[in-house]
């Protein structure tokens, strides 16, 4: 068991910067995941870590040691391959056993390590096939024994369930964490579903071409995106973000205290007067108080994001839209509607609420105490969101 | 754990196939099939006879008397066949020495060329070194230059090392072939990056991953590979010529069968008879490995 600690790992592919200075440190026993879309690095920042990938500037430490120049065999890591990489013309024992020979862990010991790891994952009455007699999870189970086998530093999985179907993946998924808890391994586990990421992972690190946007546990993350690319990729479907600007509070939008508030404004979070901004976003005014208004009269523009369960169909409501589509997913709705100025945005209701026709004129309440601002130029995060 | 295992137990029966309804129209697609399906098997019997029966009348001549031989039409089958023509051939074509150095030469030619196949295959297949490309398509030329263009120049080389009139100048210059080098790096370039990558990680380089993974995968394309070079050596003949001289001890079968025809003018059936001798090994091992050779025929054609 073992840290990983990446200092400003950086990796090239001729003109094409992969990794870029990436900083991060992943703890003793931890399941830190790698999210991202295609292309973004994460598989890289995996092989680098294994060796399978030259390190062209920084460090890559693990435990205590600089391991840059180590071969990867010697780096004691464990690799699952989306593939799974199973030897096809060996039998699951086989398979499993064949870190060990080179280990020169020999008879009694390897035998018993074997079969310890093929029953932790259900294996033992399949020891004798060939991968080509196993379905798709059992494969997977047997890649999995063969990385847990020795008892590595740390696991390294890339995207180990991405060949499984829909309710397989969940159970392996299950299987894995467990795994992971029950050993206590260090590991880096890279996948591009984010419902995976925010289930399993102690940390997700979210990467973009090749730069690290943000390290977080899933909630910080869900809850306080770093910039808007967090916030558009993380959640089923992404936040919201309509482009706004800052305008001066309109009387009209001042509610009486403890009062109803004005129609077409959503309500005013506490603040001192004065500190009390008007945004301008999509043909409608939302009204900004507190910290967020004073973060927001810093930019001179704007991008508002606000997650669809904190967005509601209401006649009150500071925006108007049309709707687009009614998708009905059994528990929840998800109502994708047009802004004024033609911004998409999603709502996520209760089943149970009234559900509008495509193409109805509705009226959207924000609940403006779960807003998030990014700056509109960088996408970094202003305020502090729910 | 085990939930998918029992999934698979209670996987009802598919349902059998649907039984095909006599359509009123089925007759003539019917006929047709049929028709299409004589039409294969004519064509096919006139290959085999084409390809087989001077197997067959070599087999029937070597064992018809000389008197019988000249017989016009040649007789179908032998009356009386006369086995001793066999002994005959064996004995006075010294048959026995002439088959163990084509042997002997033959081993070393396959083996040589599985060898060679395998490390040049690899290399081209999982190794990263300059000009790789340049160096395969070079490789790749070679098969476009047939053997007789190089005999010459081989002859020289050989008898420049002395190996004039030994096993080193009848099987070096076959050592190595382009052939067998792109055969095997198509089949290692099937095997995934993946499982060289996991075997590095657990600590096998690439000479351990090449004899534990690579070449137990590659088995098919070795056997192919295994029996083409085989044909090729036992069959022989030019070569062997030229560089034997007159040393018995390395003379291979097929010089036998020559100096066996002209030592044995008056009995033609002999020669016959040593023929069939000859061919035998290729037939047992055409047998044995059929499947590989039309594997390897194909090889190639799709990924």
């Amino acid at each position: 068991m073992a840290q990983v600690h990446f200092r400003g790992a950086t990796k090239r592919y001729g003109a094409v910067l992969a990794v870029d200075r990436l900083e991060l440190a992943v703890a003793d026993g931890e399941l830190l995941v790698l999210l991202g879309p295609s292309g973004c690095g994460k598989t890289t920042v995996l092989r680098m870590v294994a060796g399978l990938e030259e390190v062209d500037e920084g460090t890559i430490v693990i435990g205590d040691d600089v391991v840059n120049d180590v071969a990867p065999k010697d780096r004691d890591l464990a690799m699952v391959f989306q593939s799974y990489a199973l030897y096809p013309h060996l039998t699951v024992a086989k398979n499993i056993e064949f870190p060990l020979r080179q280990r020169r862990i020999e008879g009694e010991d390897r035998r018993r390590r074997v079969a310890e790891a093929a029953a932790s994952l259900g294996l033992t009455e399949l020891l004798g096939r060939k991968p080509a007699q196993l379905s798709g999870g059992q494969r997977q189970r047997v890649a999995l024994a063969r990385a847990i086998v020795r008892d590595p530093k740390a696991f390294l999985m890339d995207e180990p369930l991405s060949n499984l179907d829909a309710a397989l993946r969940v159970q392996t998924r299950a299987d894995i964490v467990a795994l992971q808890q029950r050993l206590g391994t260090t590991t880096l586990y890279v996948t591009h579903d984010q419902v995976e990421a925010m289930t399993m992972g102690h940390r997700i690190a979210v990467l973009r071409d090749g730069v690290l946007q943000q390290v977080a546990p899933p909630q910080e993350l869900y809850d306080r995106p770093a910039n808007t690319f967090v916030a558009r990729f993380l959640g089923s479907p992404g936040m919201n973000l309509v482009p706004a600007s800052v305008t001066e509070p309109a009387s009209v939008t001042e509610p009486a205290p403890g009062g109803v508030p004005a129609p077409g404004a959503a309500p005013v979070p506490v603040g001192p007067p004065g500190d009390r901004v008007d945004l301008a976003l999509a043909g409608g005014r939302l009204a900004l108080g507190g910290e967020a208004a004073l973060l927001a009269r810093k930019a001179s523009s704007l991008v508002v994001g606000v997650r669809p369960e904190h967005l509601a169909i209401d006649p009150a409501g500071a925006l108007g839209a049309r709707v687009v589509i009614v998708e009905l997913l059994g528990a929840e709705v998800q109502v994708v509607c047009a802004l004024d100025d033609g911004t998409q945005v999603v709502v996520r209701q209760g089943a149970d609420r009234p559900r509008p026709a495509a193409g109805e004129l509705v009226r959207l309440a924000v609940d403006s105490g779960a807003l998030h601002l990014f700056d509109a130029e960088s996408g970094v995060r202003l305020a502090v969101g729910p | 754990m085990d939930a998918e295992t029992g999934a698979v137990a209670i996987v009802p029966e598919p349902p059998p196939a649907p039984v095909r309804a006599a359509e009123p129209q089925g007759g003539g697609a019917h006929r047709r099939r049929a028709g299409r399906l004589v039409a294969r098997y004519v064509l096919l019997t006139f290959g085999a006879v084409v390809v087989l029966l001077p197997l067959y009348l070599t087999v029937v001549n070597s064992l018809l008397p000389t008197t019988q031989l000249t017989r016009r039409p040649p007789p179908f089958f032998p009356a009386h066949p006369q086995w001793r023509t066999y002994a005959t051939a064996w004995d006075q074509g010294h048959l026995g020495i002439y088959l163990r150095n084509s042997a002997i030469q033959t081993v070393i030619i396959v083996l040589g060329q599985l060898v060679t196949s395998i490390l040049a295959g690899y290399a081209f297949a999982f190794l990263r070194f300059p000009l790789r490309r340049v160096l395969f398509v070079v490789f790749l030329a070679t098969l476009m230059v047939p053997f007789e263009v190089t005999i010459v120049t081989n002859l020289d080389t050989i008898t420049t090392f002395g190996w004039y009139n030994s096993f080193a100048g009848l099987t070096v210059p076959f050592l190595a072939t382009g052939f067998g080098t792109f055969l095997l790096r198509q089949a290692f370039l099937q095997i995934p990056r993946d499982l060289q990558e996991a075997a590095a990680l657990d600590g096998y380089g690439h000479w351990r991953f090449l004899t534990r993974i690579a070449v137990p995968l590659a088995r098919p394309s070795l056997a192919a590979l295994g029996v083409f070079s085989f044909l090729a050596a036992w069959n022989q003949y030019l070569w062997p010529l030229l560089v034997t001289g007159d040393n018995n001890h390395i003379r291979t079968v097929q010089l036998g069968l020559k100096l066996l025809r002209s030592t044995n003018l008056q009995s033609i059936s002999v020669s016959l008879a040593g023929t069939v001798i000859a061919v035998a090994p290729l037939l047992v091992l055409l047998v044995v490995f059929q499947k590989q050779l039309v594997r390897s025929l194909t090889a190639g054609a799709v990924k």
